[in-house]
């Protein structure tokens, strides 16, 4: 008897097939190659909900071989509900081993933060991006936002800038701080706090960037620089927090503020791998910068 | 492992995975057969495959059995299947020409080519509660085919000229000028740009959601924007499609049933004296949609003449805005956790209000 095999299909290693993939790694060298700059590039629909990760997963999905041990964090946690459908997802279409240790993974996917915990060269590091523009909140045109990078014209952000200053007395700008790559372009660091912006300045590990819904890659090589919009008089700074971490007394990590029953309030560290390894007391090696090391322990 | 506000997220999607199973299956009715809603719920089909941009009747079937029946999640899933396809082959330019006509109707001319055929439309039905559908069954169904069939006949399917040709003919259809972009992009190979040629632009609202495209083309028609085309024609069909083999042969591959809708206006007028002629408006979609083909035609006329006030024109804004997956992801991710950017966005709001002297009220 002849089979029917209809509806018995099977996923090709990474869910994407061959060639969209080869697409996907010719524009991220491309975005490579130029630091900062938004490749427009094809965009597949994945099983997600656009604005779920799916940029992430493209740019995941492309890059991704067997010996690959794969992390993925929401908001600094492994335990994040749509990480744990988008870490399943990875893991059911490659059959590579996933992990919640930063230091073993050699695939980071995040949705808005940084690990504390500092990155090395054989590990690239992918973002979630939602909105790749940095310039939408200036100009809403995609057709004008184009020709402005094309010719550096940056002046309407560093007026929104200055009005911002003069308004509320500083710049209101939070997560997704606008930075500067390599000398060149602006780029929106996906929404992660100010608190990892200067991570991203001559790191070791390669970044990269995908806005699925968008349909932009971009990237920030190793050792590039990248400096955060600021005025000589008006510096950029990081989120202050006041109090220590709650479980472990620790300042210098991204803390999370919980009400508690109580109506009081604490801080608990954000990332929570990172925050495992200090509860153990084990050695971890952190990012290391002049903001952080103003920081008095 | 790891402390967080939420916590435990892997057990909690596979809970509400499996509960939102039991909201499908909790009323143990019998399971609907997918032929049953490949046959029976022929028009929600039709939007599945239009708007997932796949003609795969039977696979649309499937998603809206597994989606119950959410139009938006089985045009989705179906988007997502297409991901795993390798893309092999561009078919030929489809001519509706050939179409096999079901229903062509014109609003233009009393008679066309071929006369009106109303075909299969509840557009002069009224929309009463037809309450005796409760207990229709399949003895009734086929009383009814066969009292239908025999009166029917089979007058045959016949292709006709089309209205569009007449009024060329004429010369009363303005040509496509030399400011027209031309050419061919695929918009599911790489992104839209602006400004998007017009095959870019048609490619995205034939996949566009259909409120969407109703909504902005609707805008148009009632103020923003001077638009108000008639039906040049509307028709719904089947039409052969063709590939080229290896050997540049043109070979038949079968059929798709689609809809096209031809939005006659007068065009804009640049220079005086200008004779003043008519433009087409283009739909085309999978399936039996008369509203999105319609409204489709409605914004491509819109979108060729931008007068910078009205959101039908700005071609930006109306294919950014109608891409139905992308702006149910969108909208839809809100949900997800956003404490982190929250965070950023609280310190630099408490800092300022401290500047600004501002009392704050305590509650105890």
């Amino acid at each position: 008897m002849i089979e029917n095999k209809k509806y018995s299909r099977r996923y090709n290693f990474a869910f994407i097939d061959e060639s969209t993939k080869k697409e996907i790694r010719r524009k991220l060298l491309k975005a490579v190659a130029i630091p900062g700059y938004q490749v427009p590039y094809s965009s597949p629909e994945m099983p997600i909900s656009r604005g779920w990760g799916t940029g992430g997963l493209h740019v995941t999905l492309a890059i991704i071989g067997r010996e690959d041990v794969f992390k993925i964090i929401d908001q600094g946690s492994d335990a994040s509900v749509n990480a744990c459908n988008l870490r399943e997802f990875v893991e059911s279409m490659t059959g590579c081993k996933t992990t919640y240790d930063t230091r073993e993974a050699t695939i980071i996917q995040t949705r808005h933060r940084i690990t504390e915990e500092v990155l090395e060269d054989h590990q690239i590091f992918v973002f979630q991006v939602p909105q790749p523009e940095p310039l939408r909140g200036v100009e809403r045109y995609e057709y004008k936002t184009r020709l402005m990078h094309g010719e550096a014209d940056y002046a309407k952000m560093w007026v929104s800038l200055y009005e911002s200053f003069v308004q509320h007395g500083d710049i209101m700008l939070g997560a997704g701080y606008p930075v500067k790559v390599n000398g060149r372009y602006i780029m929106a660091p996906s929404p992660i706090p100010r608190w990892d912006v200067p991570n991203l300045n001559h790191a070791r590990t390669l970044y990269l960037f995908g806005a699925g819904r968008e349909k932009r890659l971009y990237a920030v090589p190793p050792h590039t620089t990248v400096e955060p919009l600021e005025f000589e008089d008006v510096l950029f700074k990081i989120e202050k927090f006041g109090l220590p971490c709650a479980k472990t007394g620790y300042r210098k990590a991204f803390l999370d503020e919980l009400f508690l029953d109580d109506g009081s309030k604490e801080y608990v560290i954000n990332d929570s791998n990172f925050m495992d390894k200090m509860e153990l007391g084990m050695d971890v090696q952190q990012f290391v910068n002049p903001y952080l090391q103003k920081i008095v322990e | 492992m790891g402390y967080v506000a939420v916590k435990g997220g892997a057990d909690a999607i596979h809970q509400a995975q499996e509960l939102v199973e039991f909201y499908r299956v909790r009323a143990e009715t019998p399971p609907i057969a997918v032929e049953q809603i490949r046959t029976q719920l022929r028009l929600s089909v039709d939007k599945v495959i239009g708007e997932g941009g796949l003609y795969a009747p039977e696979y649309a079937a499937i998603a809206l059995k597994q989606s119950e029946g959410e139009v938006f999640e089985a045009a989705f899933i179906l988007r997502a299947f297409i991901t795993t396809l390798e893309r092999r082959h561009y078919s030929e330019t489809l001519d509706t020409r050939e179409m096999f006509v079901r229903r062509k109707i014109s609003a233009s001319f009393r008679e066309i080519p071929g006369g009106q055929v109303l075909g299969p439309t509840r557009d002069y039905t009224q929309r009463i509660l037809d309450t005796a559908k409760v207990d229709e069954t399949l003895e009734d169904m086929q009383a009814f085919l066969a009292k239908f069939v025999s009166s029917a006949g089979s007058a045959g399917i016949a292709t006709f000229g089309k209205v569009i040709d007449l009024l060329r003919r004429e010369g009363l259809l303005a040509g496509v000028g030399n400011n027209e972009d031309t050419t061919l992009k695929d918009i599911t190979r790489e992104a839209i740009r602006f400004p998007a040629p017009r095959s870019a632009r048609l490619q995205m609202m034939a996949r566009a959601e259909t409120g969407g495209l109703m909504a902005l083309g609707y805008s148009s028609l009632r103020g923003f924007g001077n638009t108000h085309p008639t039906v040049g024609e509307l028709r719904y069909g089947t039409v052969p499609v063709r590939v080229k083999d290896p050997f540049g042969r043109v070979r038949y591959i079968g059929k798709i049933e689609v809809t096209e809708a031809e939005m006659v206006t007068s065009a804009k007028v640049s220079k005086k004296r200008q004779a003043p002629l008519y433009a087409i408006g283009y739909g085309l979609c999978f399936g039996q949609n008369d509203t999105k083909a319609i409204n489709m035609g409605i914004l491509d006329r819109a979108m060729r003449s931008p007068d910078g006030k009205s959101p039908a024109t700005d071609s930006e804004f109306v294919l950014y805005h109608t891409e139905g997956v992308e702006a149910m992801g969108f909208t839809n991710h809100l949900k997800l956790p956003h404490y982190v950017t929250f965070q950023a966005g609280l310190s630099n709001v408490r800092e300022a209000i401290k500047r600004a002297g501002a009392q704050t009220v305590e509650v105890s």
